[in-house]
């Protein structure tokens, strides 16, 4: 990412096409999901990796259990109100760039479960790319699911990433953990505006729109 | 220290001796937590001085969902519960909706029942076996047992339509009989399945690694465990003979002929052995069940709550009278309340239904195996390395939909 | 009701059927009863089950009572849960205690009526330890509090939830939407 955002930055009019193809290649071809499965749904997901329905033909070899080591966030079940922090903060903790594909019906829109507890969609939490219907979907849905990514990926151009500017950067707290100890806070002696999450980063709020 | 580093006021750095305690949270998003469970450590150097679950994390408010369904659309919610054994939750809710309604299930379904929920069982040890064994670090028993729950998922799928959340039994009987050549394909399924369970004891049971792992861990005792009110294979690993199939038949278990079986060390290895023996039962209950098989009806003989055949509907008045009654307003269900236990492949999952008198229930409560098999675990876990956490989670077989429901 | 096949180890937890027949549920009930006629205002026996009411000042010594007693042996608390009858109901609330014995594989149920303005009841958690974890439930979904619980917090719920909800009056979905601010 350092590379190509130096590119753009230092040569804005120039099209970037092949150093787009090649970076999008990559990336789809090695797409690694950060294991966040929640419900029935994982145990489909668990399927998808099995031997008989095998994900990792298609370049998801591992799924990481740290969010800072994976691409793409299959949230696969359905969402509980405890949970949503939760699962705002793992996607945070994720590096751009990050994808996310919300797998089943709960996740999309609530599933069967419209009632008190579950949150009617994870795309009121975080921007989703890939929405896959069904209760369970079956481990194909899922393959296919992966390609449509993947097809998305190759999509994209590096002009839409531009890393997130640094002093966005330090003022975002997540709650519980130090904020960025430049002292910038500590010198005005003053509390950082207490925010709950991160804000959205200009690559986002893009892509939602 | 505090005063070379500029830290905001909110946060003072204390200092601590090396050997104090520390607490660290362990989950929601963990690999080997089997789901969205937190646990809250309190650690002493490796060493884990308490453990606390922090559950709801998967809460899905399933048992006000269903005063708001009638009861048959209240089938499809159960499935959702513990997923890796659906036909269990089903089977448990629709019997004790039968019970409330005094119904009399003909004996093909019963039988089908029966076969069906112990290849059910089998399946949920498969995935049990699988993680349990991936969290210790064998890695290719995962892959093994997950082939043959492909072959189980296959069965459930010709029955019933669908491979993870069947719902195929309704109040009354099934919701339609087997298809043609499904036994042909179980037994296919059976003959290969004896030599499969060796070739997992293969992989772990000889293994030395895999035995100094559970052996000596998570020890509870018999007394403790029936006062925590632990059931099932954790039950029957502490040494206490007690199966609900046998202790309170229903859907004519009392005819097989299986052995219940039960190891007396009250400790992780324990626990995988009666599993393992388990599964080997299962597969004897299936191979007698499928010998009973006779043709006959799947559903009881009750107009007003089991829904007429397709043929009869189309051609018949009353068949299409009670078809729309039955889908439209639902049947009414006599005032009273009923407790349904059953042995699923996790422990007594126990129905408690109560009705008023009308299409919805009053109140469901689920008694799930898991949520209290879970409330153990502090005992447990007292003493206990992190890494022999994540073995005694992986052997209480826990599943957070039905803990959370 | 018949045996399978014999199971060859004799281990704590199994016993001869015959020993159960001598005291059923029913009758364990109607002698209590008789021997403690304010422990239990009511008996009902409907669908094979025995439900016995008992004021709420008694639970612990009846629980306990039938815990210990060699003929009824209910050490096992299958599940204790709470029901709301409806708001027009009075009592508005109760609490239904499963029993099980392991040795005479025998069940019953206790159940306590409270009133919607003072809804107290001793926990049992001092009889089975298991009652922990189901009290915690039973309050965290209808605001019941038992009267001596080592640990009475939320459990499934957030910790920070309004309410109350699986009382009937709580909306099935909930107050407000989803937002994360």
């Amino acid at each position: 990412m350092g590379l190509e955002n130096v590119i753009n930055a230092a040569l804005p009019e120039v099209l970037t096409t092949r150093l787009d193809s090649l970076i999008n290649w990559a990336r789809k071809s090695s797409l690694w999901p950060a294991t966040f499965g929640l419900a029935c749904c994982a145990i489909e997901m668990m399927n998808a990796t099995s031997s008989r329905n095998d994900l990792a033909r298609f370049g998801s070899e591992v799924f990481r259990a740290s969010p800072r080591q994976a691409d793409v966030m299959i949230v696969s079940g359905r969402v509980s109100r405890k949970m949503a922090p939760v699962l705002r903060r793992i996607y945070d903790q994720m590096p751009e760039p990050k994808w996310v594909i919300s797998m089943g019906a709960c996740a999309t829109s609530g599933g069967v479960f419209d009632n008190y507890a579950i949150v009617q969609g994870v795309d009121k939490i975080v921007p989703v790319d890939v929405y896959i219907p069904g209760c369970p979907p079956r481990p194909e849905m899922l393959i296919h699911a992966v390609m449509m990514l993947q097809d998305k990926v190759m999509k994209e151009s590096s002009r839409d990433r531009k890393d997130v500017l640094e002093a966005e950067a330090r003022e975002a707290v997540v709650p519980g953990t130090l904020p960025v100890t430049d002292g910038s806070t500590a010198r005005q002696n003053v509390l950082p505006e207490s925010r709950p999450y991160t804000i959205a980063s200009k690559h986002e709020r893009r892509r939602s729109s | 220290m505090s005063s070379t580093l500029n830290v905001p006021p909110q946060f003072e750095i204390v200092d601590r001796p090396l050997d104090s305690q520390m607490t660290i949270s362990m989950g929601p998003q963990h690999p080997s937590t089997h789901g969205v469970l937190r646990l809250e450590l309190v650690l002493d150097g490796e060493t884990v001085v308490k453990a606390t679950p922090d559950i709801g994390y998967l809460h899905t408010g399933m048992e006000k969902l269903f005063e708001y369904k009638k009861y048959q659309q209240g089938i499809v919610i159960t499935d959702r519960m513990d997923y890796l054994n659906p036909l269990g939750n089903n089977l448990a809710y629709v019997m004790a909706v039968e019970k409330l309604l005094e119904l009399e299930i003909p004996e093909r379904a019963q039988t089908i029942r029966v076969l069906t929920c112990e290849l059910q069982r089998i399946a949920s040890h498969l995935v049990w076996l699988g993680t349990h064994a991936l969290d210790i670090g064998a890695m290719t028993v995962f892959f093994y047992c997950f082939r043959e729950r492909e072959k189980i998922l296959n069965l459930i799928e010709a029955a019933s339509g669908g491979r993870l959340t069947p719902s195929y039994f309704r109040i009354g009987g099934l919701m339609m009989d087997l298809p043609a050549g499904f036994e042909p394909r179980v037994k296919q399924f059976l003959d290969g399945f004896l030599e499969a369970v060796d070739e997992f004891h293969t992989l772990l049971t000889g293994n030395r690694i895999f035995q100094k792992r559970t052996q000596g861990v998570g020890v509870i005792s018999a007394e403790d465990a029936i006062d925590w009110g632990l059931s099932g294979p954790c039950l029957r690993g502490s040494g206490v003979n007690l199966d609900i199939r046998r202790a309170n038949p229903y859907t004519g278990y009392e005819k097989y002929d299986f052995e219940v079986p039960t190891e007396a060390d009250g400790d992780v290895w324990a626990r995988y052995i009666v599993r393992m023996r388990e599964m080997k039962e299962s597969h004897k209950i299936v191979v007698q069940a499928l010998g009973r098989l006779k043709p006959g009806p799947v559903k009881a003989d009750a107009p007003k709550v089991v829904l007429p055949d397709r043929e009869a509907m189309k051609r018949h008045m009353d068949a299409l009278i009670h078809h729309f009654l039955i889908v439209a307003e639902g049947f009414d269900v006599p005032a009273g309340e009923v407790y349904m236990p059953i042995e699923a492949s996790k422990g007594e999952l126990g129905v408690y239904v109560k009705s008023d008198g009308g299409p919805k229930p009053s109140r469901v409560h689920f008694r799930g195996p898991s949520f209290v098999n879970l409330s153990a675990l502090p005992q447990m876990a007292e003493g206990a390395m992190i890494a022999d956490i994540v073995a005694i989670i992986g052997s209480l077989d826990i599943v957070l939909g039905e803990i959370d429901r | 009701m018949t045996n399978g096949a014999d199971n060859e180890q004799a281990l704590p937890g199994q016993t001869s059927p015959t020993s159960s027949q001598n005291s059923t549920p029913s009758l364990l009930v109607t002698k209590l009863q008789r021997s403690h006629p304010e422990w239990i205002t009511e008996i009902r026996v409907a669908h094979g089950e025995v439900t016995a009411i008992v004021p709420r000042e008694h639970i612990q010594a009846a629980c306990s009572d039938l815990k210990t007693s060699a003929e009824s042996r209910f050490d096992f608390l299958a599940d204790l849960c709470g029901v709301d009858r409806g708001q027009e109901e009075e009592p508005r609330f109760e609490v239904n205690y499963h029993l099980f014995s392991t040795t005479k594989h025998h069940r019953i149920r206790l159940k306590v009526l409270l009133a919607e303005d003072d809804l107290h009841v001793p926990t049992v958690t001092n009889v089975w330890r298991t009652a922990n974890w189901h009290e915690r439930e039973t309050f965290d979904f209808f605001g019941i509090v038992f009267d001596g619980h080592p640990d009475l917090r939320r459990i499934l719920l957030p910790d920070d939830w309004q309410g109350y909800a699986l009382r009937k009056d709580f909306p099935l979905r909930g107050y407000e939407p989803y937002s994360l601010k």
